[in-house]
């Protein structure tokens, strides 16, 4: 064996011993996590699951025939998902040009742009939901301005209802799509839109062409990020929906208090997790992700 | 300095002798915080640590859930607890409560529907009609058929979105004698309910919240706990109440099951419901009291008794929740509500 030769196999066993003690540093540093969200999150989580299928100490699915028996829960499910869909298409369509211009502006511009946005983001939900209230109601703001300019005569009910915590939600979800879709449009080479423009694509076509397929990563995981938070609010229909609006959440709510028992509560939570996923799923067959994320790690 | 230290050995010793006592007197009272047990500290904690010479330890509790879970544990930390109505009705049913010593705790000038042999009430609250003098001067709805008179009283109304009271007023407002309730018609509420729909700005899910279309004006007319209103009210509200038709619901007093000093916790609780400490009550809370003989202590000024709740004149007016009503159809009538306001 030559002194080359046995230098290349120590050399070899330093790195392979380099690479072991890397992987162990690694798994030091996430296990804190794993046991955290092992504790923390599927422990209980699994106990709900199991609770939602005991009724008075023995088997039953009780919990579950009361959503098919009780014509309550349909329509709660579909003013959820209703509710969901709408915020969401209305937040791609609202937020869209928002993080286009942002991503378009000079530096200084965009930081103060961005800030704009993040400021209502950082206020806290029940606030907002409570300014909503202020500006919407029958004698709020809106109202009395429309009144007073003449516009209309008896106040709009644009609170109170399904209206009211449409707009409540719009206004906290936009920051949700706008935050990942600007980080991917910033992403983007705009040198791919000026080729598109120099070899006789109109700025419509460039656009539609090019910025946006190559945007699409980003809105993907914004509107997943939307919809999927939509499908559990409680304050803003609470407080919004003047008992006309009843969303998933606010039943769990409901049902701890008037049965008295998690499972009641906890098997809507079962169904609106495995909607979800089915959800997701259906999403992840239109939009394939993994091939979204290699787009956008390109 | 010889009698100094005989003096220092006589204090030593007084204060030994009384340490064990001092624990052996020292029972926990929990209620629902804020300015309510603040009130029952004043009106009735103090002077029955004083009179009976022991510690009232105080803690807090969120309802029924607590109490089960002590229970059921067998750890349990209060000797006394304040619940709400209809969870007095069903812990009874669960069997979560030691049973009150009615040799011990009197009931003179307590409504028989308001002591069972698990619990008794502590206080009433109502729930009543609100609504605002700016639209209705001082001529708005007397009643719950006013109410749901929309020619003669044009405007917007609230009602709670929960299903005990909101059903009870709904029969009323349809002509239902308020001593005859119970069992509730549940169609015929539905019924009523539908004719108000439309009309109603917004089904309030808290306390906070029926208060706050009643300040705002959102709601012209709301049928509201009187507390909530009285409080607001009194912040400049532009709004009056009246009690014609008013719903009587209580807080109660149980020994949950289990209780380390359950026996001076029937002492507590008597003194508790007495008419002399019950007679502190309306001058530190928007609450009545539970014994309608506080009324004839001379405690209470004549003036005040027309706003108070339980007052003899306003009690006339009023019906009492059933609880044990509700705690067998809380379930199945909060289904049939929810599926109501969702079409």
């Amino acid at each position: 064996m030559t002194a080359e030769a046995v230098a290349d196999r120590l050399n070899a066993a330093g790195i392979r011993a380099d690479a072991r003690r890397e992987k162990s540093a690694l798994a030091a540093l996430t296990a804190p996590s794993f046991v955290i969200l092992g504790l923390m999150l599927f422990i209980p989580v699994g106990w709900l699951f199991w609770l939602s299928f005991i009724e008075d100490g023995a088997f039953s699915l009780e919990n579950y025939t009361r959503m098919v028996v009780e014509p309550a829960y349909r329509s709660i499910f579909l003013t959820t998902l209703e509710l969901s869909v709408l915020v969401t298409v209305l937040s791609v369509l609202l937020g869209y040009p928002v993080a286009y211009m942002i991503a378009m502006l000079p530096p200084r511009a965009a930081s103060i742009t961005l800030t704009l946005v993040l400021v209502p983001f950082w206020t806290a939900i029940l606030v907002r939901t409570y300014a909503w209230l202020v500006l919407l109601q029958r004698r709020g703001v809106v109202n009395s301005v429309l009144m007073s300019w003449g516009i209309i005569d008896e106040p709009l009910q644009l609170v109170h209802n399904f209206t009211g915590t449409a707009i409540g939600m719009l206004h906290i979800m936009i920051p949700f799509l706008v935050l990942p879709l600007y980080a991917n449009m910033r992403a983007i080479d705009r040198d791919y839109v000026r080729a598109a423009a120099s070899l006789g694509a109109s700025p419509v076509t460039a656009f539609f062409k090019v910025y946006l397929p190559l945007s699409i990563p980003g809105l993907a995981a914004g509107t997943v990020m939307v919809f999927i938070i939509c499908l559990g609010f409680y304050i803003t229909p609470q407080f919004l929906g003047g008992g006309r609006v009843t969303t998933i959440s606010m039943k769990i709510q409901q049902n701890v208090a008037t049965y008295f028992n998690w499972g009641a509560a906890s098997s809507l939570g079962v169904v609106l997790f495995l909607s979800t996923i089915l959800i997701f799923w259906g999403f992840s067959r239109l939009f394939p992700l993994r091939r979204i994320t290699e787009v956008g790690g390109s | 300095m010889r009698m100094f230290s005989t003096f220092r050995a006589a204090l030593l010793l007084s204060i030994a002798a009384a340490l064990p006592a001092a624990a052996q007197t020292t029972i926990t009272f929990a209620s629902f915080g804020g300015a309510y047990q603040a009130a029952q500290r004043k009106a009735l904690l103090d002077p029955i640590e004083k009179a009976l010479n022991i510690t009232i330890k105080e803690d807090t509790l969120t309802g029924i859930a607590d109490v089960r879970a002590q229970v059921g544990a067998k750890a349990v930390k209060w000797d006394v607890a304040d619940l709400g109505g209809v969870s007095c009705a069903r812990g009874a049913a669960e069997g979560l409560f030691e049973p009150l010593d009615y040799s011990v705790i009197k009931t003179d000038g307590i409504d028989k529907a308001m002591a069972s042999k698990d619990w008794i009430g502590v206080i009433y609250y109502s729930t009543v009609i609100a609504y605002n003098t700016q639209k209705y001067g001082n001529n708005g709805p007397q009643s719950w058929a006013d109410f749901w008179d929309t020619k003669k009283f044009p405007g917007t109304r609230s009602l709670g979105r929960g299903a005990a009271e909101t059903f009870e007023i709904a029969l009323m407002a349809d002509g239902v004698d308020p001593q005859k309730l119970y069992p509730l018609d549940v169609d015929r509420a539905l019924k009523s309910l539908e004719k108000i729909k439309k009309n109603v700005v917004a089904w309030w899910a808290s306390g906070a919240q029926s208060a706050q279309l009643l300040k705002d004006g959102e709601a012209d007319m709301v049928a509201i706990w009187n507390g909530r209103a009285g409080a607001v009210i009194k912040d400049g509200a532009k709004a009056t109440i009246n009690y014609n038709q008013g719903i009587f619901n209580i807080d109660c007093l149980v020994i949950p099951k289990g209780a380390k000093n359950a026996a001076l916790a029937q002492k507590v609780i008597a003194m508790m419901v007495s008419p002399e400490l019950q007679a502190n009550i309306p001058a530190l809370i928007d609450y009545g009291p539970i014994n309608s003989k506080a009324f004839d202590t001379g405690k209470i000024p004549e003036a005040a008794k027309a706003s108070i709740n339980s007052s003899p004149v306003n009690a006339a007016k009023q019906t009492n929740m059933n609880f044990d009503y509700w705690r067998e159809n809380l379930n199945k009538l909060t289904e049939r509500m929810d599926a109501f306001l969702q079409q």
